[in-house]
Order: structure tokens, then sequence, then C-alpha cells
């Protein structure tokens, strides 16, 4: 078996599915080259959880085809399930059951004898810290813990291809960093990681490649350089003390920077994006410079920092519309009506 | 890692991924090979052992309501039905057997619903193993529950008085036919445990479903006294076919043409419920 082959582990065209009104998927095409981590990036509601079941064989695409190393998800359906593994986004453990009766209850069903997946069930529960909980039941799992267990319960068999869905919301940044150190090892041993996220920082952290996806389409594909460049790699983001001072602060930023800058609903706030491609200075120094602008301009800023773009801005660069859910734009249809 | 000491000093739980220790759990090993049909639905028989293990309030259904079932209705009806409770009971029992029996098939339904509400189903739905295991594992673990639930009742029963002229050999092939209907008659939940989207609904469905299909039979009194076009709906329904079959050999007797409609129905639910059901679990 070449695990680390250098064709593609993913190719789909043109995925189609829809709930009733809601097109989920529109339309999304995807390359995943093997051995890599593939980030799919978007805000609720976007279409990746969707994504993630059609190429796992848990839902059928109304139109398009996907393939995961040569196999049709739909007509080989039980070829792609031996090479691939699913972490979803909500329990794809039993809570019920303890930490060990989980993992070798999978163990079992993927073909290992008793005493085989019991040892199994240990060696991944050592590697994973979760020895002395293996006995509790996963309800009582903390939130980073329950991660861990779910992954280790998708890597039993390393499998070729893995799927982890949204692995880190709502965890801490600790247990955050926990679970990206356990990806990197995976993808290092030669199994390919789709990973879908809502922020951009882990795509950033992780992915080789990266699609944004919008409306159940890839908006934009690419290396996070590539993508980041598109947009800037850096914002600024400042608080006046003086709400008054916002339109003069918003003219001396812009001479400064030579970008347009965006007033945010909260009065005193303003946003303005730097180290565009092309321009002389890197993020830092042009941020160093609005401040000194503005210093001498009179204003008072009480908050002030410069961090990478967020998914927002991103979107609000690609698109021309902020990240909204799916959700929340029916909401506010709902509303206009 | 020098960090790795410090922070493992200062608070031993925290969790540090080595990268040795998951090199030794990472390293691609042989891919055994892919469990038998049955070896994969027994394994997720155990699960529903653990479970039970784990959550025994779930044994409630199974024995608190059925020996309400049975006190309620002796007692009841035992006096205007018949001369004596007593005697009541010994046409009663295997009745109220079979009603609680498969009003807690429902609850297949049920707990399938909340399993693909949490999740669980799509880790099971991408296992390269023959698709009804995971279903048919389900079940598994309910026969379980229908063997305690009709073991309760019959010790209710041998309690207030009934003395089943079968003797154990009638009574073991009564409670062999009952869980033989229940086993098929499961797959009708497995479906609508599929198709309705929560536990409440397919609570709602099952409990439409099952008053016709119990009080409607011969489990309270005998049909001839019914009204002609009952009568008619009475004698096709698969619990009364089921009830006189149980009687039968409880009693030491048998009635061939109702068992055989037995096996019939049955035979009918696991083909055509356990087809829509494969279908529905296959398509989601
Ligand atoms: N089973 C379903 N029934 C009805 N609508 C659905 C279903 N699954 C998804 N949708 C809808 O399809 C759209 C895309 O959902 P999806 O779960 O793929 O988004 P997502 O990108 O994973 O979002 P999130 O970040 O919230 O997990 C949403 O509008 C959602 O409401
Ligand atoms: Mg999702």
């Amino acid at each position: 078996m070449n695990r680390r082959s250098t064709g593609l582990a993913i190719e789909a065209e043109g995925l189609t599915r829809s709930f009733g009104e809601t097109r989920a998927l529109a339309g999304m095409d995807l390359r995943v080259p093997a051995g890599t981590v593939y980030g799919l990036l978007g805000p609720n509601g976007a279409g990746k959880t969707t994504a993630v079941r059609v190429l796992a064989t848990l839902l059928r695409p109304d139109g398009g085809t996907a393939r995961v190393f040569g196999h049709d998800v739909v007509t080989e359906a039980d070829k792609v399930r031996s090479r691939v593994s699913l972490t979803g986004q909500y329990a794809s453990v039993d809570e019920d059951l303890t930490g060990t009766e989980n993992l070798v209850l999978l163990a079992r069903l993927l073909g290992l004898r008793k005493p085989a997946a019991r040892e199994r069930a240990a060696a991944l529960l050592a590697a994973f810290g979760l020895t002395e909980a293996s006995d509790r039941q996963v309800k009582k799992y903390s939130g980073g813990m329950r991660r861990r267990i779910d992954i280790a319960a998708s890597i039993l068999n390393t499998p070729d291809l893995l799927f982890l869905d949204e692995p880190t919301t709502g965890l801490d940044p600790r247990s955050r960093n926990q679970v990206w150190e356990i990806v990197r090892a995976v993808v290092s041993h030669g199994t390919t990681v789709l990973l879908t996220t809502q922020y951009l920082d882990e795509a950033d952290q992780l992915a080789g490649r990266i699609a944004v996806v919008d409306h159940g389409r890839v908006i934009a594909e690419g290396t996070p350089g590539e993508l980041k460049s598109s947009v800037g790699s850096g914002t600024v983001h400042l608080r006046l003390r003086d709400p008054g001072q916002r339109p003069q602060a918003e003219m001396v930023l812009r001479e400064a920077l030579n970008v347009p800058v965006q007033l945010a609903a909260d009065p005193v706030a303003l946003t303005a994006r730097v180290g565009e491609a092309g321009s002389d200075l890197d993020a830092s120094a042009q941020a160093a410079r609005a401040l000194g602008d503005l210093a001498r301009a009179g204003i008072v800023v009480d908050d002030f920092s410069l961090g990478q773009p967020s998914l927002d801005e991103v979107f609000l660069a690609l698109t021309d519309h902020p990240a909204v859910s799916a959700d929340e734009r029916d909401d506010e249809l709902e509303a206009a009506r | 890692m020098s960090d790795t000491t410090t922070t493992t000093e200062r608070a031993p739980s925290v969790y540090v991924p080595s990268a040795e220790a998951l090199a030794t759990v990472l390293a691609p090993g042989a891919r055994p090979a892919r469990p038998s049909a049955l070896g994969a639905s027994l394994t997720f028989g155990w699960r529903a052992l653990l479970k039970i293990k784990h959550v025994p309030e779930q044994l409630f259904d199974v024995t608190a309501f059925p020996i309400i079932m049975v006190l309620m209705f002796t007692y009841l009806f035992g006096g205007a039905l018949a001369d004596s409770p007593r005697d009541y009971l010994q046409f009663f029992l295997p009745g109220i057997m079979v009603t609680s029996v498969v009003m807690i098939t429902m609850y297949t339904g049920v707990g399938l619903n909340t399993d693909i509400e949490k999740g669980i189903f799509d880790r099971f739905r991408t296992l390269p193993v023959w698709r009804p295991a995971a279903l048919v594992g389900m079940i598994f673990g309910d026969v379980l529950r229908y063997i305690l639930a009709a073991l309760v009742i019959l010790g209710v029963g041998l309690a207030l008085g009934f003395r089943p002229a079968g003797g154990v050999v009638g009574v073991a092939s009564g409670i062999g036919l009952l869980v033989i209907f229940s086993f098929a008659f499961s797959w009708v939940w497995t479906f609508f445990g599929l198709i309705l989207r929560s536990e409440k609904s397919v609570m709602g469905v099952s409990m439409m479903v099952l008053f016709p299909l119990t009080f409607l039979s011969n489990v309270f009194v005998e049909p001839s006294t019914m009204p002609g076009w009952l009568q008619a709906f009475v004698k096709v329904n698969p619990v009364t076919q089921l009830v006189a079959s149980v009687r039968a050999v409880m009693a030491g007797e048998s009635d061939p043409s109702a068992t055989m409609w037995l096996l019939a129905w049955s035979a009918g639910f696991v083909l055509v419920f356990g087809t829509l059901t494969m279908y529905k679990y296959n398509r989601r």
C-alpha cells in the first residue's frame, strides 16, 4: 500500500445537495492532495459539514461526483469506507460508555480480536493522555478530553484519510494546541487530513492548502500565504477615547496607510488592513506609522492591536459581504418581510 | 522537550502530546480482516449490554411497566369478565405478556432515533462492516430486554396464581414465539426511528400503532363478543395470532394455524420493514 502516494486524496466536481429550500452545497469543487492537511474554512452554515458528510459516504449528493483515492463515494462507498475515518462535529463516540469500551468496541468492529483490541485501545488511550480516564464514562470527560477520544477513535485503524469536522470549536487554547499537535503527528505519518474550521489562524497553523467556503461553494483556494496576501497579512484594530474624534481618526489612518478604513458598529472602534501585497512597509511598520500619526494629530487611542485578519475580514475582502451564517441571513430575511 | 517536564511537574494531569508516544500508535499496522456479519452484529449487541450496565434505569420500562399492567388488568377486569381474578389470569396472562412486550418494542425506534440525533451513528455508518449490523446488534440487545420483561410478567403471574398447563416447555415455547415476533416487529420501529425527526414523534407514532394493535385483539376478551366489522380486524391482527399461539402452547396445546400466521407475519415484517429500514439507513 502506497501511503505516501503523491496523487489526489479527494477529487470532487460540482457537488450539489439541498435540504428543502436550503442549498447546502451549490456546486463545490475540491482537489485535495494526498499526504497533506487541507483546510475547509467557512462560517456557520457554509456547507462544511455537508461536504464532509458527502465525502465520508454518509450523505448522497444530489449532483456532481466525488472520488476518494479514486473510488466514487456513491458507487464504491464500501471501498471508500475502508480507507477513511470521520470525527464528526458532534458526538462521535458513545457517551454512556467508558473510553476503553468505546475504543474496544470500534477496534472489534474493525476486525481486531478481543486481546488485540484491548491492547490497541490501551496504547491509544496512553498516547492521548487518557489512561487515567479510561474507565470513566465519556459523558464525564472535559471538552478537550472528549475531542481527544473522538480523534483516538478515528485513528484506530490508521486511516489513509481522516475527516476532522471543527475539531477545536469550543476548546480552550491549551486543548486547542493539543489537538493541533495530534493533527501534525497524524499527517506526518502519512494520513491525509481534511479539516473544517471557522478560524483562519487554525487553517493557517495546520493546513498546506485552504479552500474558503461560502454558500456551498469554494470562493477562494490556495496556500495560507496566497490567501493572506490576497487579503492583507494583518489588521489593526483601534479604540478611541472620544467617539467625536472618529471622523478625524479615519482620515489620518487613510492617509497613513493608504487603504480603506472600516468603521465598526462600536462608535469608538476602527479597523484597517495593513501589510497588503505591494506595500513598501511590512504590517508592523505601517501600524507604527499610523499610531504615530494619530498621536501627532492629538487623537487619544485607548486600545490598539495588530493581528491576523479574522475570518470576517477575509470574507469581506473576498465577497464584499461579511461572514454571516446562512441561518442569520434567513433570520434577517424573515425580519425584513 | 524541556518544558514537557516542567509542565508535568506543576500539574500532572495536563496532557502534553508526545511525538514518540503518538508515533507508536500511528505506525500503520496490518489491516485485520473485516469481521463477519454475525460477529459485527454481536459486537453491536455487546454495546447494547454495556449501555444497560451503565444506564440500568432503562430497565425500568421493561420491569415496572409490565408489573403494573398485570396487576391493574387482573384486578380491574378479573371480577367482571371471569368469576375471579385467579380464573381470569389463566386466560389473560399470556395476553398481557404479549401486550407488554410488543409495547416495549417501540423503544427500539426511540433508542435509534436518539443515537442518530447524537451523531454516533455517523461513525457506525462510516465503518466498513456489514451494513445492517448496527441495527441487528441493537435489536439483539432489545431481545434481551423482551426476555427479561416476559420473565418478570411470568414471575408476577405465578405469584398471583397463574398455573400454565404446558409446564416449563410450554412456557418457554410461548416466550420463544413472542421473542421471534418481537424481533421481527422491531424493524417497524427502526424504520420509524430513521424517518422521524424526534424521539417525541417516534413515541407518538408508536402509540398510534400500538394501541389499536394490542387492544383490538383477543388479549382482553374473546372476539366472539365483538361486532362483526371489529371481528374482521381482530382476526387478521398479528397480535391476535401471536396471543392465540402463545396461549395454546402455554396451556399445553397447540394452534398450528395461528402459529403459521404468526410466523408469516414475522417474516413479512423483517422482509418489508427490514428492507425499508436498510434503504433509509443507506441513503440518509
Ligand atoms: N439535515 C439537514 N436538514 C436540513 N437542513 C440542513 C441539514 N444539514 C444542513 N442543513 C443546512 O444546510 C446548510 C449548510 O449546513 P452545514 O452543516 O453543512 O454548514 P457548516 O458549514 O458545517 O456550518 P457550522 O459551522 O455551523 O457547522 C445550513 O443552512 C443548514 O441549516
Ligand atoms: Mg458544521
